[in-house]
């Protein structure tokens, strides 16, 4: 009897399980494999052990790329970009993303409508975004800059520094709705009664919001800073649309597609992904660890 | 509340709207303009609308092909990653077994692992596999999107009481027809938000499929839009009938399926 449990216990998890290895595990494991070796994508792969992680972080000056300077953008450009981005975006997004739900969940008869446009950039494809945001970048901002002799709109995607509120600008249009959805649905969980009650015993509306909502909400906070912060730091999409890493605006992934698709160096770009790996695995772990110790269970 | 409180509050939020509608209005438009008039007058509305951009788009870009193609491939993937991912949560929660919880723990990981720590082995499996065609392409989909529709059914079967299976154990099923015939119509809240989130994300993902079909034929709408507007970025009139015609069909969707996107999102979330 109970070996018969085990064998449908193991045929019910077969599909899943075998999928999930040939798709995550073994290239995973060949993938941090392949970091350790001179491998081109054809060919048997010789160990030359940690010489691509040297390269790749060697291969540009760390000071240089962090005051975005470097005459040669690497690794390191690309890093100090992505963490770059990921800061701001996390803040913008989350304050976004409160703002509009704080903004669709009073009673407001247009309170529905609000919610689906907002969301709606949501369902569109970071490619299909990152073209759309491209024309107007281009064709708008110059058109507006031409119409009002502000030289301030012109060119924002050939200039590192425009090129990135650009892509926070996309990012935020596009990921703001989703964070509100979250927002709502913890908004909508604070009791009535726990707000009656602190407004009987007279608390401004900006002491409630801080003492009462804000600690009530704190999951959605877990959540929503854990899907921003991934996103961004993974993105990958928005960034070859928009600017194709132009002008110093190459992130991460957008930095390790290139090694292995543009130069041919599978063997170094192997190697940066088991570091971005590792970074993502760290902040992610740290992030989640943090937020959940401020939750309160009601 | 006060009544200027609410004007100004409603006002607030139809120009905040305004802004999130604007890059839709600017695309639909300027795609209807010749490119004389996107130069000269890129806001307004066109004289005579070219109609005739989106017939060029829908031919070059073969939007019908690739429109086909991306709905198989999502069809396919969502239903099967439905299936297995509930199988395997359904087994998972009712051994508690060490190995059991190990296999969940090394599902929940999973989700950590960026793309690019496997997309070029990925590419070596598939190859030595045969697989570098649609067939594998659903099967990537299942692999990628397992982990996070396990965690999310695991969390729901948890709730379903054991003596529901007993009862049907009594009743003569067999294991699998328990699973199918009660553990899996049960699951509908759940198969709608795995659906929903699967379903955003398979049918704009252009990564993969860039790397695993590049035939023609068997392209993704995203990856033919990819390929049509490297050909054709100068020629905007051009690139945004491509682009508005690939955002209507996910648009459409949006407006029926409103309630069921919108509540798969929040309890993805919350889970």
């Amino acid at each position: 009897m109970k070996k018969k449990k085990n064998i449908s216990f193991w045929l019910f998890l077969a599909p899943a399980l075998i999928s999930f290895a040939l798709i995550v595990i073994v290239p995973l494991i060949i993938g941090i494999y392949y970091s350790f070796t001179d491998w081109n994508g054809i060919g048997v792969p010789n160990f030359i052990g940690i010489t691509n992680y040297a390269k790749a972080l060697g291969d540009e000056d760390i000071l240089a790329a962090l005051l975005g300077t470097s005459a040669t953008p690497g690794f390191w450009s690309a890093f100090f970009f992505t963490v770059k981005f990921t800061v701001v975006s996390v803040i913008v997004l989350n304050a976004l993303g409160l703002g509009l739900a704080l903004l669709v969940t009073q009673k407001m008869k247009t309170s529905s409508f609000l919610r689906t446009i907002f969301f709606m950039p949501n369902l569109i494809g970071g490619l299909i975004l990152g073209f759309i945001w491209q024309f107007i970048f281009i064709n708008i901002f110059s058109a507006i800059g031409s119409a009002t002799g502000l030289t301030f709109f012109n060119s924002w995607l050939t200039d590192q520094h425009t090129g990135f509120w650009a892509m926070v600008i996309l990012f935020s249009w596009q990921m703001a709705g989703y964070l509100m959805i979250i927002y709502i649905a913890a908004l909508q969980n604070v009791p009535e009664d726990i707000i009656e009650a602190a407004k009987v015993d007279g608390a401004s509306s900006v002491k409630r919001f801080r003492y009462i909502v804000v600690p009530m909400i704190m999951p959605a906070f877990t959540v929503s800073l854990f899907l921003a912060l991934a996103n961004s730091f993974k993105m990958f999409d928005q960034n070859l649309a928009l600017t194709n890493g132009q002008a110093g605006t190459e992130m991460l992934a957008l930095n390790i597609y290139k090694t292995a698709f543009t130069f041919n160096n599978f063997g170094q770009a192997q190697a940066k992904a088991v570091i971005f790996f590792i970074l993502v695995a760290i902040i992610t772990l740290i992030q989640v660890s943090l937020t959940k110790d401020k939750e309160v269970e009601v | 509340m006060k009544l200027w409180k609410r004007i100004s509050l409603g006002i607030t939020g139809l120009l905040i709207a305004l802004l999130f509608i604007m890059p839709f209005y600017i695309l639909v438009v300027n795609s209807l303009k010749t490119p004389r008039e996107i130069a000269e007058n890129v806001l307004g509305w066109p004289a005579i609308a070219q109609f005739s951009n989106y017939v060029t788009a829908f031919i070059k870009m073969n939007f019908f092909s690739a429109f086909v193609n991306s709905l198989l491939i999502s069809i396919i993937s969502i239903g099967l990653i439905i299936f297995v991912s509930s199988m395997a949560a359904y087994a998972l929660v009712r051994n508690k077994t060490r190995a059991s919880k190990l296999v969940l723990l090394l599902f929940v990981a999973a989700m950590i692992i960026p793309f690019q720590a496997v997309m070029l082995p990925l590419l070596g499996v598939l190859k030595t596999t045969f697989m570098l065609n649609r067939v594998g392409l659903v099967i990537a989909y299942v692999g990628f999107g397992g982990s996070l529709a396990i965690f999310l059914y695991h969390g729901f079967i948890k709730g379903i009481p054991v003596d529901l299976d007993e009862a049907a154990t009594i009743d003569g099923c067999s294991k699998f027809q328990i699973f199918t015939k009660i553990i899996f119509p049960l699951l509908k809240p759940m198969h709608v938000t795995v659906a929903v989130l699967n379903l955003i994300w398979i049918w704009n993902d252009f990564l993969l499929p860039s790397l695993i079909v590049n035939k023609e034929g068997e392209k993704t709408l995203p990856l033919q839009l990819y390929y049509f507007f490297g050909e054709f970025s100068k020629q905007w009139h051009l690139a945004l009938a491509a682009l508005t015609l690939s955002v209507i069909p996910i648009i459409i969707f949006y407006f029926f399926m409103q309630k069921h996107i919108i509540k798969g999102v929040t309890d993805g979330a919350v889970k």
